[in-house]
C-alpha cells in the first residue's frame, strides 16, 4: 500500500528528474518510492493517426506485468497521451487501484514557446505524479481551495496549484495510508 | 445558496462506441459526477425513466434511433435536461438542427479536455441557477469557502462584512494590505461567494513577472508571434473566462501595462499576441496591493482612470499588529494544521510562548505567524511550544526598551533575518512571509548592504 514503483516508459533518460520525483513524491505523502526500469512494450498503444498512446491502454498493460505484484505503479512517458474522445491527457489514474500514468510531453515550457526551465519542469511533474497517486488512492477532483487534486486541462492550470493536498484530501489520504 | 457538489449532478453518455463512453466516463467521475452511460437511444431512454438526469453528452451518429431524433423524443417529454452534442463530423447543417431542436451547446470529437470541461461548467452553472430559482433564498448571506480566514476580531469580522456585500454584486474590488495579510484569501473568498464560483480564479502577481513576459502572461500568444512560439498559449484574461482574475500587486505595472489592462476592461476583448481574432472575455476583476496608490496617481506612476476603474470597491485587510486578538486563534489554528499535515501529534503552546507570539509585531503579518509555527512544530520537542522553539527573530526587538518606531523595528529585523540567512534572499522572503519582490523593495528602502 506505501510502496510506489516510478517505471519510465519509452526512452525516458534516467536523469536528475526521476531522482527528483522520486524525493518530491516521498516529501509529500509517507510512502516509500524506487524507480523500476522494466521492459515494458507500449508500442501496442501507439495511435500511427493520432501520433499518440492511448493511456488506458498502457494502464493495462501496466497491471499485467509481472514483476511488481505490489503496491502502486506509475508509469511517467515523454510520449503524448490520449483517450479516445479527447485531443490529449497529461495523465490516467485507476480511482482507487494500481495503476496511473502520465506524460511530460506537454509540461516542457519548450511546448509552449516559452525558454526551457528544468526546475518549471521538475515541479510540474512533481505535481502531475502527485495528482494521478492522488486519484489511486481514491481521491476525486477537489474545488474551491488551492490543492494539488484541483482538476488541470492547461498547463497553467499545474502552475497555479500547489504539490500539496489540503487538509481534507490529505485527512481522506491519512484514513487509507 | 448551497456550495456546489458535483455528485449531486447527472451526467448521461450516449455513444455506440464503448471506449468513447469509458473514457468520457473516467474522466467525468475524476470530477466527482454521478455518470449513467448508453450505447443506444432505447437505453438511454430507459436511464431517463429511471433516473434524474441532468446533462446528456450525446453522440449523433448511431445505429437505430440517431441523437437527433433522441433529442427530439426527450423533449417531448423533458425541457430541462441539458444536452451537448459531441459529434466525429459536425456539419453546420447538423449542428444549427441541434441547437434549434434545443441542444445547448455541440462539439466535435476529439475534443480538447479545456473546452469539454467548460461546456459542462457552462451547463452546471445553467442548472445551479434553475435550482436556485426553484429553492427559497434564505441563508443567502451565510459565507461559503471562508474557513481559512480566521479572525474573530472587531476588525476582521468588518473585513468578512465587506466580503459578503461586495461578493455577490460582481463589481470591481480592490484589496489592500500589506504583504502577508491574505490578501489572496480574500479575493478567494468574494470569488467563492459570487455567481462566478463554478469558473476559475487566476490569480496573477503582477511583481512576480518580467515587464518583458506580462504582456504573453496576461493576453497569451499565437503560434509564431515571435521567436520560439511554437504553440499557440492562452493568456490569464482567457483563462478566467467566466471567472474572477485576481491581480496581485497591481502598483507595479508599468504604465504601458496599464493601458493594456485598461483597455481589456473598457472593451471585455483583447488580440493574443500577433493574433488576429478577436477574444471576448467575461470576468470579474479584483486587484490587490500593498501601496498607497493615490500617492502614485499623484507622482504620475499610475493611472487615474485606471485607478478609478478597480477602485470601485474597497477592502483594507488590518496588519495583524493591529488585530492582536486574533493571535492565538491563528496561532492555534497554524499549529494544527502544520501537525496534521506532519502526522505529528499536536503540540501545545506554552504561556510564555504565545505571550512572545502576542507582542511580537509581524512585519510579514499572519504568513510571517504561519511561517513561524511550522518551524516550531518541525523542531520541537515533546508537546509544548516553549519560546526557543520559536524562530529567535521572534521578540529580539521585543525585548528592548519598545521607543524604537516601527520601521526601524522591521528593518532590525530584516537585517537580523538576512544574517541569518547568509543573504539568501528566497529563503529569507520565505521565512519573513513576504515575497522576494517586496524584500529587495525594503532591502532597498532601509538601504540595507550585504557585508563585504
Ligand atoms: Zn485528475
Ligand atoms: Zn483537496
Amino acid at each position: 500500500m506505501r510502496d510506489i514503483s516510478i517505471i519510465p516508459l519509452g526512452a525516458h533518460p534516467r536523469d536528475v528528474l526521476l531522482i527528483e520525483l522520486k524525493h518530491g513524491i516521498e516529501r509529500v505523502l509517507p510512502v516509500e518510492c524506487t524507480i523500476h526500469e522494466i521492459p515494458l512494450d507500449i508500442e501496442t498503444a501507439f495511435d500511427s493517426s493520432r501520433r499518440q498512446y492511448h493511456s488506458t491502454l498502457i494502464l493495462a498493460h501496466l497491471l499485467q506485468q509481472t514483476d511488481l505484484t505490489a503496491g502502486r505503479l506509475l508509469g511517467i512517458t515523454p510520449f503524448d497521451l490520449f483517450v479516445p474522445v479527447l485531443t490529449f491527457v497529461f495523465g490516467q489514474a485507476q480511482v482507487n487501484n494500481r495503476t496511473a500514468v502520465f506524460s511530460t510531453f506537454r509540461l516542457h515550457n519548450e511546448f509552449y514557446g516559452l525558454p526551457q526551465s528544468q526546475e518549471i519542469l521538475a515541479m510540474r511533474t512533481l505535481k502531475e505524479a502527485v495528482h494521478e497517486l492522488g486519484h489511486t488512492y481514491g481521491l476525486r477532483h477537489c474545488q474551491g481551495r488551492p490543492c494539488v487534486m484541483n482538476s488541470s486541462t492547461y498547463v497553467e492550470d499545474i502552475d497555479l496549484k500547489p504539490p500539496d493536498f489540503c487538509l481534507p484530501c490529505r485527512t481522506h489520504l491519512q484514513s487509507v495510508l | 445558496m448551497s456550495a456546489f457538489n458535483p455528485s449531486e449532478i447527472t451526467i448521461m453518455i450516449v455513444d455506440d462506441e464503448p471506449s468513447v463512453r469509458e473514457s468520457l466516463a473516467a474522466w467525468f467521475e475524476d470530477d466527482g459526477y454521478v455518470i449513467l452511460t448508453a450505447q443506444n437511444a432505447a437505453e438511454a431512454l430507459q436511464h431517463m425513466q429511471n433516473h434524474t438526469v441532468d446533462i446528456i453528452l450525446l453522440d449523433i451518429k448511431m445505429p437505430g434511433m440517431d441523437g437527433l431524433a433522441l433529442q427530439d423524443r426527450i423533449r417531448e417529454f423533458n425541457t430541462e435536461v441539458i444536452i451537448i452534442i459531441i459529434t466525429a463530423f459536425a456539419t453546420v447543417d447538423t449542428a444549427v438542427r441541434a441547437l434549434k431542436a434545443g441542444a445547448f451547446d455541440y462539439t466535435t470529437k476529439p475534443v480538447d479536455p479545456d473546452e469539454l470541461s467548460h461546456l459542462v461548467r457552462n451547463a452546471v452553472e445553467k442548472i445551479r441557477l434553475q435550482r436556485e430559482n426553484r429553492a427559497l433564498r434564505d441563508s443567502i448571506d451565510q459565507l461559503q469557502f471562508v474557513d481559512d480566514i480566521i479572525g474573530e476580531s472587531a476588525e476582521m469580522q468588518k473585513v468578512l462584512e465587506m466580503v459578503r456585500n461586495v461578493a455577490p454584486t460582481d463589481s470591481s474590488a480592490l484589496i489592500l494590505g500589506e504583504s502577508g495579510t491574505g490578501k489572496e484569501l480574500i479575493a478567494r473568498a468574494i470569488h467563492m461567494n459570487s455567481r462566478r464560483r463554478y469558473f476559475p480564479l487566476i490569480p496573477v502577481n503582477c511583481g512576480a513577472i518580467p515587464e518583458s513576459l506580462l504582456e504573453s502572461e496576461l493576453f497569451g500568444h499565437e503560434k509564431g508571434a515571435f521567436t520560439g512560439a511554437q504553440y499557440r498559449r492562452k493568456g490569464k484574461f482567457e483563462m478566467s473566462q467566466g471567472g474572477t482574475i485576481f491581480l496581485d500587486e497591481i502598483g507595479t505595472l508599468s504604465l504601458k501595462s496599464q493601458v493594456d489592462l485598461l483597455r481589456v476592461l473598457e472593451d471585455r476583448e483583447f488580440h493574443r499576441i500577433g493574433g488576429e481574432r478577436t477574444v471576448k472575455v467575461d470576468f470579474r476583476l479584483i486587484c490587490a496591493t500593498n501601496v498607497n496608490l493615490e500617492d502614485e496617481v499623484k507622482a504620475g506612476r499610475f493611472r487615474e482612470d485606471l485607478y478609478y476603474r478597480i477602485n470601485v470597491f474597497t477592502i483594507t485587510i488590518p496588519p495583524l499588529r493591529e488585530r492582536r486578538p486574533d493571535i492565538p486563534l491563528l496561532a492555534r489554528y497554524f499549529v494544527e494544521r502544520h501537525a496534521t499535515a506532519m502526522t505529528k501529534v499536536e503540540p501545545e503552546i506554552s504561556t510564555e510562548a504565545m505571550d512572545v507570539l502576542l507582542t511580537h509585531d509581524w512585519p510579514g503579518n499572519v504568513r510571517e505567524l504561519e511561517n513561524a509555527l511550522e518551524r516550531a512544530v518541525v523542531i520541537n520537542k515533546g508537546d509544548v511550544i516553549k519560546p526557543e522553539d520559536l524562530p529567535v527573530q521572534v521578540g529580539r526587538e521585543t525585548a528592548g526598551p519598545r521607543s524604537s518606531s516601527l520601521a526601524e523595528v522591521e528593518k532590525d529585523h530584516i537585517r537580523h533575518m538576512l544574517s541569518d540567512n547568509n543573504w539568501n534572499i528566497s529563503r529569507t522572503a520565505e521565512q519573513l512571509g513576504i515575497d522576494r519582490v517586496t524584500l529587495y523593495n525594503k532591502i532597498e528602502k532601509y538601504g540595507l548592504k550585504r557585508p563585504a
